[in-house]
């Protein structure tokens, strides 16, 4: 049985980063996500734990700091949000590209222009080709325990990945819900030691980071990429090991109420909750709705995904996110990509909701619902991008 | 100990011969310079920014880096090289690492004065206990001669080229190493290659055994850029120092010292003449340029003479 608390997303991050005990942490503020570096630097300053702190000049610093304590052998973790994440860009690549198994927790907010502070997943989306695992959290159980699991993720020597966790700004960052902790000891034992096979410090002479030619580059490219596919498998196992631990068991996604569904919703990150609600209160209506909830994004769960929207009429992938490609969002392509091969496809459309901190109510994900209904009656998806809470749509 | 150079050049290199530097460049110079003045027993941990320096001396799968070496980008390497200072920090507090390693991060200019300047700022504010030092070749060479804040101002370089209008770089060079100074780090020096490299050496030795931040500023001369012989390297150096365009100087903790002082100050024109960026200046006409060079160059000195008194 866990410790019983009552903390803030961002609370529970700086918690468990306390329980884990990085060698180093380099972070530089941002809203949402300062307060996991302010909660962290007391953790410091208080002696409870022996991590080397490094309160660096801007974010591209932190990751640059993250990315050679981690080739220095050294556990080493940053925060960000929205441009803080922008920032790092850059050296997302070359943490993944380095097989670097750094951990970014995601606080998610839009990125700028113009300035928002408030909450969508313009950021990490963004960031989904960088080659990162992308972990989505619907609420602060989630985020803590997420965070956890991603060590083990990333430093699993099939992996060798960096890894972000990723939750939404304010919304579960700032909302102080109840949540169980594990006990230290657990967290420790779980997370256990990082021991890279290389490391700058272990003695040998090491040489990290080349000029790439065209005679090998590819190949590494292509051994990266082989990675991310491999890592799928080692998410489930430690999500199996976590699950046996906590009691709190998690696949590549939820599905809620999909067993008979006709019509779905896939939707990542907190509006899970409110579309779960919405689910509920069709189901007591007799209408035979349900939703996915998408925890891994990257890898994206191609197969599986297509498995579970096999019987489904009608499905509304919800973006919080546009891509400006003209065709909609992040996770629309990808989930109707993923559809193509089944024999009988559901029709797919896709809804931009709630960008820049707009507030997602029930009311939404109704409309979402009902436009589904439409869609199965015609036997027509219509159209295809729209766009649900937004003025003058 | 005296220095020797004998000696000093009999020890193991930790920077070997068969990378791909131009002859004559500067840079494979300073590099093995700072890394032999490591005492012998200490292992080291090099970041080096994106430049000549980093495509030239570790292509995969080939290194010639005989300690460790790490590059990730070019704007960053002051951040890079404080992530694993900070990593040594927590690993040998708790007893995982047992050597004594030391952390050198390596900048081309255009990575120290221009793209990589905040990185630097910071690092050398925070305090880690490392070395940054710069080998300035005066502008972007890597990627064809680019005017940086390093640039001399009438240098023709390709972003800032001589034309009917404009006579080569419009702007006076900065000052990097004095706002290095400013940071009020333990040590800052400003050398070059001198005769029997004492200058570099000792200043090097300075810079790892001071704790905390140190800077070194390195002339390091690019004869393809600079356009004179590549044989030349240490005549255009002595001659840098000699028209006191490059002074050699240190800081200990604010207290400035000028480590080498000419016997005769010699006209810019001498460090001028054999470089062929500079060919413009001794046109007809253009007599006003060598004028405000030397000006310039006669303030700063006697700026810095009066820091060192």
């Amino acid at each position: 049985m866990g410790i019983r608390e009552r903390l803030s997303g961002n609370e529970a991050v700086a918690v468990a980063l306390k329980q884990i005990d990085p060698d180093v942490v380099a972070a530089y503020p941002i809203t949402p996500s300062t307060e996991v570096p302010q909660y962290f630097a007391q953790f410091v300053a208080d002696g409870q734990v022996n991590t080397e702190f490094v309160t660096v000049e801007s974010e591209h610093s932190a990751m640059s700091a993250c990315i050679t304590a981690t080739a220095a052998g050294g556990r080493s973790a940053t925060i960000t949000s929205a441009c803080g994440l922008a920032l790092m860009w850059e050296l997302l690549y070359v943490a993944s590209g380095s097989r670097l198994p750094v951990t970014l927790a995601v606080v998610n907010r839009a990125l700028s222009g113009p300035i928002n502070i408030n909450n969508d997943h313009s950021d990490s989306m963004g960031a989904r080709d960088s080659g990162w695992i992308q972990l989505y959290s619907e609420n602060n159980q989630e985020a803590y325990d997420n965070y956890i699991m991603s060590l083990r993720i990333a430093e699993h020597k099939d992996v060798m990945l960096p890894v972000m966790t990723c939750q939404d700004g304010f919304i579960t960052s700032h909302a102080i819900e109840n949540i169980e902790l594990l006990e230290d000891d657990k967290v420790k034992k779980f997370v256990g030691e990082y021991k890279p096979e290389h490391s700058l410090l272990s003695g040998e002479r090491l040489s990290i980071g080349p000029y790439d030619t065209p005679m090998f580059y590819f190949e590494h490219q292509y051994q990266r990429a082989r990675a991310m596919v491999d890592s799928k498998k080692v998410i489930l196992e430690v999500s199996k090991e976590f699950g046996e631990l906590s009691g709190r068991h998690y696949g590549l996604f939820e599905e809620y109420k999909m067993e008979d569904a006709e019509r779905a919703i896939i939707v990542l990150n907190s509006t899970a909750g409110t579309a779960k609600a919405v689910v509920d209160e069709l189901r007591s209506k007799g209408e035979k709705v349900g939703i996915i909830k998408l925890r891994v994004f990257r890898p994206f769960p191609m197969e599986e995904l297509a498995k579970a929207l096999a019987h489904v009429k009608a499905v509304a992938v919800m973006d919080k996110a546009e891509s400006f490609s003209g065709i909609g969002g992040p996770v629309f392509g990808d989930v109707r990509s993923a559809c193509y091969e089944l024999k009988t496809r559901p029709h797919i459309i896709n809804y931009i909701y709630g960008l820049g901190g707009r507030d997602v109510p029930m009311s939404d994900i109704q409309i979402v619902f009902d436009a589904l209904k439409e869609v199965v009656k015609n036997d027509n998806p219509g159209e295809i991008y729209r766009h649900v809470g937004v003025r003058g749509v | 100990m005296a220095y020797n150079l004998k000696v000093e050049a009999s020890k193991p290199e930790r920077f070997v011969g068969g990378h791909r530097l131009c002859a004559g460049c500067g840079a494979g110079v300073a590099v093995r310079g700072v890394l032999r003045a490591l005492n012998d027993e200490d292992k080291s941990v090099s970041g080096v920014a994106t430049s000549c320096l980093e495509v030239s001396s570790c292509l995969y799968p080939f290194t010639a880096w005989n300690d460790c070496f790490i590059h990730s980008a070019f704007e960053n390497v002051a951040a890079s090289v404080s992530g694993a200072e900070a990593a040594y920090n927590a690993l040998k507090r708790k007893g995982k690492v047992k050597d004594t390693y030391k952390f050198i991060a390596f900048g081309g200019d255009g990575g120290t004065y221009d793209i990589g300047f905040q990185a630097l700022s910071g690092a050398m504010e925070r305090g880690h206990d490392m070395v940054y030092v710069c080998y300035d070749n005066e502008a972007y060479m890597n990627t064809g001669l680019q005017r940086s804040s390093a640039t001399p101002k009438y240098a023709e370089v390709s972003t800032a080229p001589v034309g009917s209008k404009i006579p080569g770089k419009a702007q006076f060079k900065k000052d990097l190493t004095e706002t290095i100074v400013a940071h009020d780090i333990p040590y800052v020096a400003q050398t070059t290659f001198m005769t029997n490299f004492k200058d570099l050496h000792e200043k090097a030795y300075k810079a790892h055994y001071t704790p905390g931040p140190a800077f070194l500023n390195v002339l390091a001369p690019c004869p393809r850029g600079w356009r004179y012989p590549p044989e030349d390297l240490m005549a255009i150096c002595k001659l840098a120092v000699d028209t006191c365009v490059w002074p050699l100087y240190e800081v200990i903790d604010g207290e400035w010292k000028l480590t080498y002082e000419p016997k005769t100050k010699l006209p810019v024109t001498d460090y001028l003449k054999p470089q062929g960026r500079f060919s413009h200046m001794f046109k007809p006409g253009a007599e006003y340029m060598i004028e405000d060079f030397q000006k310039e160059v006669d303030k700063k000195w006697e700026r810095l003479l009066k820091k060192c008194k």
